[in-house]
Formats: C-alpha cells, structure tokens, sequence
C-alpha cells in the first residue's frame, strides 16, 4: 500500500436481490484524506454499496477495497482500517455504554491499552455522563452517538457514515459534525451518505450522485454546482396568488405555495425584466423578489429527475 | 488468529447469560429438581432400572445431562436470534473475527452454560440422595461433548429461524422430543422392542447413556459405542455450521 492507493476502491460492483438490480456495476475511487459525499434517493443503492464495504453482503461481481485490502480475500486487514456507523439504530440491550466500547475495542483485539482513547470518545460524544448505563436506557439521539463511537473505536483511518444524523437534533448534529471534521482533519477519510444535502453541501469535498444503482455523477462540490449554473432561482412574492401564469412560464415552476412562486430560469435565455412584465401582464402585483444561485438540492433533483426520464 | 478478537467475543456470551442468571442458570436449575422431586417420589419404588440402583439415583444423570443439553442450545440459539432481530449482530460481522472463531465462541459459551447448569443441579441432588461416581473423566466428556454438540445445532437454529416463533418450534418439536425419548426418565431395556430400536437412532440417547455410566459404570450400551455415536454428531454438525457461516446463510446478504 502506497500513498496513492485509494481509500476505497470500487470496481465494477454488480448486486442482484431477485429481480432487483441494486448495484448496476459501480466504479468508484474515494482518495485518501477525503471527505465524500454518496447522495442519491431511496433505494438508489447506498446501503447495499455501503453494506458490501463493511462486509455484510457479497457483491456478485467485480471488487472492493479498503486502503488496498480486498473485502473478501482480505477481510480482516480491510475491516481493520475502516469504521462504519450503521443507519439502523440497533444496539446490545444487555450491556452498559462502556461494556459496549470495550467489547466492540476487544473483537479487533485491542485490550485496556484502548480505555484512553474510549474514554475520550465518551467525552468528545457528550456520553462520559451515561458510560455506564445500559443501552436500553438512552435516547435515540444517545443511542446513535455510541454508534459511532463503536464505529471508532479501533481508530479506522477510513470512516463510513450512512446517515449518521437522522433524527438527531440541531444541537447534536453540529456537535456530530465538528467531531467528525476533527476527524478529517486529523487524516480520516470520511464517507458520508445523508439525506440531508445542505449537510453533504457544506462538508464534502468531492460527491458521487448514485441512482438506480450507478454512479451518475462523480465530481467535486464545486464542479457539481457549477453543472447549475446555467440557471438561476427566481421567486417572486405577490399580493395575491396568481391565478394563471403566462404559458411561457408554466414549464419553469419550480415551486408554487401561496403567494410565493419559485421559477427555475436560464441564466441567458430568460430576461427577467421579461418574466417580470409578463406575470404583471396577467394581472401580478408583485411584493418582493429575489434571485439565487441553485444550491447542491436543485442539481441533485435535476440529475436523478434526468434518470427518471425515459 | 485473532485470539483476542476471540477472546472477547466469548467473554461478551459469556457475560450476556450471567447478567440475565436467574433466567439462564437457577430458573432450569430449578425445572429440573422440580422434576427429580416429582418423578423420583413417584416412581421411586415402581422403578428399576438398573439392578442395585435406585430410581432417583437413576434419574439424576438423566436430568443433569437433560439440563445440559437444553440449556446448551438454549445459550446459542437465543444469543443468535436475539442479536439477529435486534440488528447489533452487525458489529460482530464487521470485525475481522473470521467464521471460525465465531462458532468456537458460541458454541464455548454455551457448552460453560450447560455444563455450569448441570453442576447446579448435581450439588443440589446431592442433598437428596447420594451418588455413585465412577468415572469423573467419562462424565465430563459426555458433559462437553454432548453440550458442544446442542449448542452447534443452537447455532444452526439460530441461524435458520427469522423470529422467535420459528426458535420455538425447533426447541418444542425437535430438541425437546428427542431429549425426553432418549432414556432420561428410563431405561430403554424397559421399552417395546420396536421402541428400544427407534432409541438406537436417536444420537441424545448416547449422550445421557454415556454420561450415566460416568456415575454408575453401568449402561444401558457399550460406552465408546457412545462417544463414537456423540462425536461422529458433533463432527458433522460442526462441518455443517461452518460451512453456514462460512457463506454467512441468513446473516451476509
């Protein structure tokens, strides 16, 4: 393994459930020190890439890699390296938070050497004060800070998270993410699945888009947004709903509730000077407007809305 | 080998039926007395089943090795469902223990539970009647063996069943007949001819004639015919278990 090696190598990942076609033959390479994003809509094939990483399921074809150890042939060094913090919120009811640290530290045979770095997972979590009570006791929001500290525990270079924030709140998703920047910072490879885009937005450095199990989009964060920005957000505020919109506009509806109107325009071919007199034409008295660069949601929609079209 | 690895996962068995010992050790422990006292009183002097022996002597291997067993498969199969249904099975499966060791660890714990579960049950008989001890060396291997071979089969069920329904039907159609036609309560010179066959079948019929005739050296069949029947069991349901998780049947998609 040199420097160069990818973090996760992905190639040519088929996955077949019956007539299901999970994964359709995915490449994918996430470097060393990144923090990726995997986006994608429900049953777009995540879990079941993700799950093939972490070894809880068998791809049907082709291969994965973890910092150079293949998932099959070299299970135990591949699962060495890597940490992943399941999506399900599932946890051992017979044991204590600690017990649970401790026992999950001994499977990849560390002993008491590790108690430091475990304590220091239970402070940096906010879980030092629950340590030793049992599992079944926590909150949802508790339960999902031990997974990842279980994910950490054996210090994984490369860390998976599959939607690591689902019903977490505010306060615990930012204490979640400086944490898990921390991370990255310190030389972790991060993966992040997450359903939340603004959050995909403002950490990931480089995102693939997976839909119906292929990769649709490979590319930096900024080179996805700039696939936007031929177009631009116009919302507009009037006095009143309109009742009918020019026809020339009725294709451009982005979003429509009330008085508000949101039109997705081309940043070239639609004036909004024009936009403008037209809605008054048909009778808008308009309150407030405003335009938008499209953010990482609206070029997530629109390249799986591209999917979805025949 | 990831010894450690293994190490804690037997630990974590370990641990899981001690937190939970009034259910796992004293509740069968119980069961079992409660079936001496019933039984024995009973059929005390109605029954002999082996010359100079008397009937509640008889019983208690009977029972002791009953316990064993069941609770073997009990430790294994539970653990296994439980963990399944409930999703943290994950975290083992993500840990670079290999297939090997996660039988080794399951199948341990459980043979410590059953054989933790007899002893119980031995030190409490033993305040009822005396007990002849002929060979210490034959018991104990008919102990583990027998246990090891109900916990692999726990495994399998384990493995196999989806929910606990499903658990339920192997331990009340399957492990439990064949404990109670084994010759707990008898023995099988007191049946029909067709049924003292049926018993030579029956593989928990050699685990609990083998492991009474480490009390009294006396048997109701040849005491290596037994072992051999026992570990030939084991054998193969070890094989049959590794080759299950090998291709993680049930638990890796």
């Amino acid at each position: 393994m040199n420097d160069m090696t990818p973090a996760v190598s992905i190639r040519g990942v088929h996955k077949r459930y019956g007539a299901v076609h999970a994964l359709n033959g995915v490449d994918l390479d996430i470097r060393r020190g990144e923090f990726f994003g995997l986006l994608g809509p429900n049953g777009a094939g995540k879990s079941t890439l993700i799950n093939i990483l972490a070894g809880l399921a068998r791809p049907d074809a082709g291969s994965v890699a973890v910092l150079g150890h293949d998932v099959a042939r070299d299970y135990r060094q591949a699962r060495r390296v890597l940490g992943v913090v399941p999506q399900e919120l599932v946890f051992d009811p017979f044991f204590s938070v600690r017990e649970v640290l401790r026992l999950q530290a001994g499977y990849f045979g560390l002993g008491r050497e590790n108690d430091a770095w475990i304590e220091e997972l239970l402070q940096a979590l906010m879980l030092a004060d629950k340590a030793d009570t049992n599992m079944r006791s926590l909150s949802g929001g508790m339960k999902r800070r031990v997974l990842v500290a279980q994910a950490l525990v054996h210090r994984p270079p490369v860390v998976v998270l599959d939607e690591p924030t689902a019903g977490v709140d505010v306060e615990l998703r930012q204490s979640l993410w400086q944490f898990i920047q921390r991370l990255h910072r310190e030389g972790h490879t991060i993966v992040l699945t997450t359903h939340y885009l603004e959050e995909a937005e403002a950490l990931c450095e480089r995102i693939a888009i997976l839909d119906h199990g292929a990769v649709i989009a490979l590319d930096s964060k900024q080179g996805l947004l700039a696939r936007g920005m031929d177009s631009v957000m116009f919302t507009v505020h009037t006095e009143a709903p309109i009742a009918r919109l020019p026809a020339a506009l009725e294709n451009k509806v982005k979003q429509r509730r009330g008085n508000e109107l949101v039109l997705q325009l081309h940043r070239r071919d639609d004036a909004i000077a024009d936009v403008v007199d037209a809605l008054r034409a048909h009778g808008a008295v308009i309150t407030d407007l405003h335009t938008e660069k499209p953010d990482l949601e609206d070029v997530f929609l629109e390249l799986t809305r591209k999917e979805q079209r025949p | 080998m990831n010894l450690r690895g293994f190490n804690t996962l037997l630990y974590k068995e370990l641990l899981r039926f001690y937190k939970v010992g009034f259910q796992t050790l004293l509740a069968p422990m119980l069961t079992a007395l409660l079936y001496l006292l019933v039984f024995g009183h009973v059929l005390e002097d109605h029954v002999q089943a082996f010359p100079g022996v008397r009937y509640t002597a008889f019983l208690i291997p009977g029972l002791m090795m009953m316990a064993v067993l069941q609770n073997a498969f009990a430790n294994s199969s539970s653990s296994l469902i439980q963990s399944k249904i409930t999703g943290n099975l994950i975290f083992i499966l993500m840990t670079p223990l290999s297939h090997i060791e996660f039988f080794l660890a399951f199948v341990l714990a459980a043979v410590v539970r059953g054989v933790v579960v007899g002893a119980g049950v031995y030190l409490a008989a033993l305040a009822v009647i005396p007990l002849p001890l002929h060979s210490l060396f034959v018991l104990l291997a008919f102990a583990v063996l027998g246990s090891a071979t109900l916990a692999t089969l726990g495994v399998i069920a384990g493995l196999w069943a989806d929910k606990f329904d499903q658990l339920a039907g192997f331990q009340n159609f399957i492990i439990m007949p064949l404990t109670f036609l084994s010759g707990v309560f008898y023995s099988i010179h007191s049946l029909p001819l067709f049924w003292q066959t049926l018993s030579h079948f029956n593989p928990f019929f050699y685990m609990i004639d083998g492991f009474r005739y480490g009390f009294f050296g006396v048997s109701d069949v040849s005491p290596l015919r037994s072992f051999t029947v026992v570990l030939l069991s084991f054998a193969l349901l070890s094989a049959l278990t590794l080759e299950l998780l090998r291709r993680g049947y049930k638990i890796r998609s």
